[in-house]
């Protein structure tokens, strides 16, 4: 029995991490059709903010929560200002330019802070589940990615900026129409976006260790669970995070982490096969 | 080794790629003209740069020490650094251009078990003498080849009898997935059911896997009495501290084949480092006045850059290097055949690690082994077992019998 909760609170954990990895690019891609793919080293910098901060005093929660969101956003409104910008409504062009802007940060972060991993301990403890010890940090990621899921739901459905962007991201010509700068709501939804993936980065440095290449290893995944989600960019990311994460922990539970691998992989082929525009092109279509 | 179309073809392109590989650090030393030339091969960047970057300090140091007193036959020494960014592609043309463009005398290097496997049979097919200064699963017979570090019966048969009476019959294994891992797992098995115990579960763990949470989640459904870990490279270290976070560090005691020599004591909080058992054949804190000395003139020279020296395989690569040393003097040249036959003759050094001599019969050495304990930000030496021969690979390797031999044995144990 104890068990079993053990192993489902690790799948919580598997998507909890899919979801909070996931969410920045589900901004920057699902809801602006942006193909960031330096969406990992943006995960990359929150990594380097939030270990910088840990090592300059600055206190844990602060150096996890706060600081990684706000380096990292402003970033993004950089990039956005100097790159993208110039780039929308052109995917190839703007998947070149990124990857090269990736290339980039991973090898400035690499001149500055060389090519070895640094990390920091999770905070939190442990709990005890009948025979078992918990990690407690793995529940603090569960609780935050559903709190940072339902920030990002009230955001866009409860407030007007949230409305502006849907509206522009939807029609940006009805939108100028309408008195709305659409280059403004373009670059904030960016600087959003970045600041979700600096969070995430923040968020996974205790528990993965921070590396000029750890961007690698992430974005794979964020791109696979926002693409199969489709184009409810909010309910697609989280359902396809809900799917794939629980499958990879649960094969890996079963076998070993390579499999879990190769299970979601399988999975994602397999569903994209199937539902060729994703899990909201079929279900949920309605949704955010 | 058969060398087919295929084969030539791969050396060709690697030679090529090696011309065109990024210049390595050249260290030139102040003696005269005409050095000998040396190559040292070791990750100083990416994942396996927690091993490398102490054992380059250790070589240029044995290599500055040799060039103070002298040089080596009256030639300077030059040692060229390569920097594999643990990438084994990296590895091979590096080892070819070491062999065929700088025609070093020979190459120190090889970290991982994967990477020496990958260079030991170019620098053999080039004819140039090949030292492998790490601890390592064991069973490498190859007269090129001089294995300089500690093996399985040196180290695991230290350290398993030693869990198994302080702490439990049942062990469970976690190990990195490449053939040091796999094997290391073998014997681990091998001495746990020799001491009466059993092994419950071996996990195998690629080594760019940083999430453990389910593997800590089936250890503590199999309740161990003790995890031995023989996980390699930075990603690994994401291991030690999930399992402290976890809370498991009071539950089940660890030991392990590998923790300490990337530096984990340093990396991790003492919290997290303390009590896990490693045994190797050298530790910064073992005591006797040929080590106060060492650690003396190194860290006075390198202070900054390697505050804390890792247990093992940075000594071993300055012994490597003073064991080539002594054999290019008895042999008065740097010639490969008569080097080998000169360190073939029964070499003896006197070195901080305590008395290491060179078997002839295997290429491999014996030395101390000591066991210890985590603690602080370092170790805590709690047993010597003075001269251990590499009684593994002896089992099954004899070059003074059959010189031609090349090949790793592997032992026979299902897990």
């Amino acid at each position: 029995m104890d068990y079993a909760i053990v192993v489902a609170l690790q799948i919580a954990t598997g998507v909890a991490t899919l979801v909070i990895i996931s969410l920045g690019l589900a901004v920057v891609f699902g809801m602006m059709r942006v193909i960031n793919l330096a969406h990992g080293e943006f995960l990359m910098l929150g990594g380097y903010s939030a270990l910088l901060a840990r090592g300059a005093g600055v206190n844990l929660w602060v150096a996890l929560l706060v600081v990684p969101p706000l380096a990292v956003g402003l970033v993004g409104a950089i990039v956005e200002r100097l790159l993208i910008r110039r780039l929308y409504g052109r995917m190839i062009d703007t998947m070149l330019a990124t990857w090269g802007l990736s290339l980039a940060l991973i090898g400035g972060v690499n001149m500055v802070f060389g090519n070895s991993i640094s990390g920091f301990s999770a905070p939190l403890g442990s709990f005890v589940v009948g025979r078992f010890h918990v990690a407690s940090y793995d529940m603090f990621l569960v609780v935050a990615a559903v709190v940072l899921s339902l920030a990002i739901w009230a955001v866009l459905r409860l407030t007007p900026a949230g409305l502006l962007a849907r509206g522009t991201m939807q029609n940006p010509e009805m939108a100028a129409a309408l008195g709305v700068a659409p280059e403004r709501v373009y670059a904030v939804t960016f600087a959003a976006g970045a600041a979700l993936s600096g969070l995430a980065g923040g968020l996974i440095a205790p528990v993965a260790g921070v590396v000029p290449t750890m961007g690698t290893a992430y974005i794979a995944k964020a791109f696979i669970a926002v693409i199969t989600g489709g184009a409810a960019m909010l309910a697609g990311t989280l359902v396809a995070s809900g799917l794939l994460g629980t499958v990879a922990t649960a094969v890996t539970f079963l076998s070993t982490p390579v499999f879990g691998e190769v299970a979601l992989l399988a999975v994602a082929i397999v569903l994209l096969r199937l539902l060729p525009r994703g899990i909201t092109g079929r279900f949920l279509r309605r949704a955010l | 080794m058969t060398l087919g179309r295929r084969d030539a073809l791969k050396s060709v392109l690697l030679a090529a790629g090696a011309t065109l590989a990024a210049p390595a650090i050249m260290r030139h030393a102040a003696l005269g003209a005409d050095p000998i030339k040396v190559a040292g091969i070791h990750d100083a960047s990416g994942g396996l740069d927690i091993y490398g970057k102490p054992m380059i300090a250790c070589l240029e140091f044995a290599v500055d020490e040799v060039n103070a007193a002298g040089g080596l036959l009256g030639r300077p020494v030059e040692l060229i650094n390569y920097d594999p960014q643990s990438n084994i592609q990296l590895y091979t043309q590096f080892a070819t251009q070491a062999a065929t463009k700088d025609r070093v005398a020979v190459v120190h290097g090889g970290i991982t078990s994967a990477s020496r496997e990958a260079i030991r049979p170019i620098l053999r097919r080039f004819n140039t003498l090949y030292f492998y200064n790490t601890q390592y699963e064991g069973g490498v017979c190859d007269r090129n080849c001089f294995c300089t570090g500690s093996t399985p019966a040196q180290n695991v048969q230290k350290l398993i009898p030693y869990i198994l009476e302080k702490w439990g019959k049942k062990v469970y294994v976690v190990a990195a997935d490449y053939n040091y891992g796999q094997i290391t797992a073998k014997w681990i098995t091998k001495y746990t059911r020799e001491g009466g115990g059993q092994v419950l579960a071996a996990d195998f763990f690629p080594l760019d896997v940083t999430n453990f949470g389910p593997a800590i989640s089936k250890i503590q459904a199999a309740k161990p009495d003790a995890v031995v870990s023989a996980l390699v490279g930075g990603a690994h270290v994401s291991f030690y501290r999930q399992w402290a976070a976890a809370g498991m560090k009071k539950q089940i005691p660890m030991a392990s084949t590998t923790f300490g020599d990337g530096s984990e004591t340093v990396l991790l909080s003492p919290e997290e480092n303390d009590g896990i058992i490693a045994a190797f054949s050298w530790f910064q804190e073992i005591d006797n006045p040929a080590n106060t000395a060492f650690l003396e003139k190194f860290h006075a020279k390198f202070g900054a850059r390697v505050p804390y020296i890792p247990p093992e395989l940075p000594m071993r690569t300055y012994i490597g290097f003073n064991l080539w040393a002594e054999g290019v003097r008895r042999a008065k040249s740097i010639d490969r055949m008569k080097v080998i036959a000169a360190l073939e003759s029964g070499i003896a050094l006197d070195t901080p690690a305590g008395k290491t001599v060179l078997d002839p019969k295997t290429h491999h050495c014996t030395l101390d082994v000591f066991l210890a304990s985590a603690y602080g930000h370092g170790f805590k030496v709690l047993q010597t077992f003075p001269q251990q021969p590499p009684l593994d690979t002896a089992m099954v390797c004899d070059l003074k019998a059959h010189p031609n031999t090349n090949q790793q044995f592997v032992v026979d144990v299902k897990i």
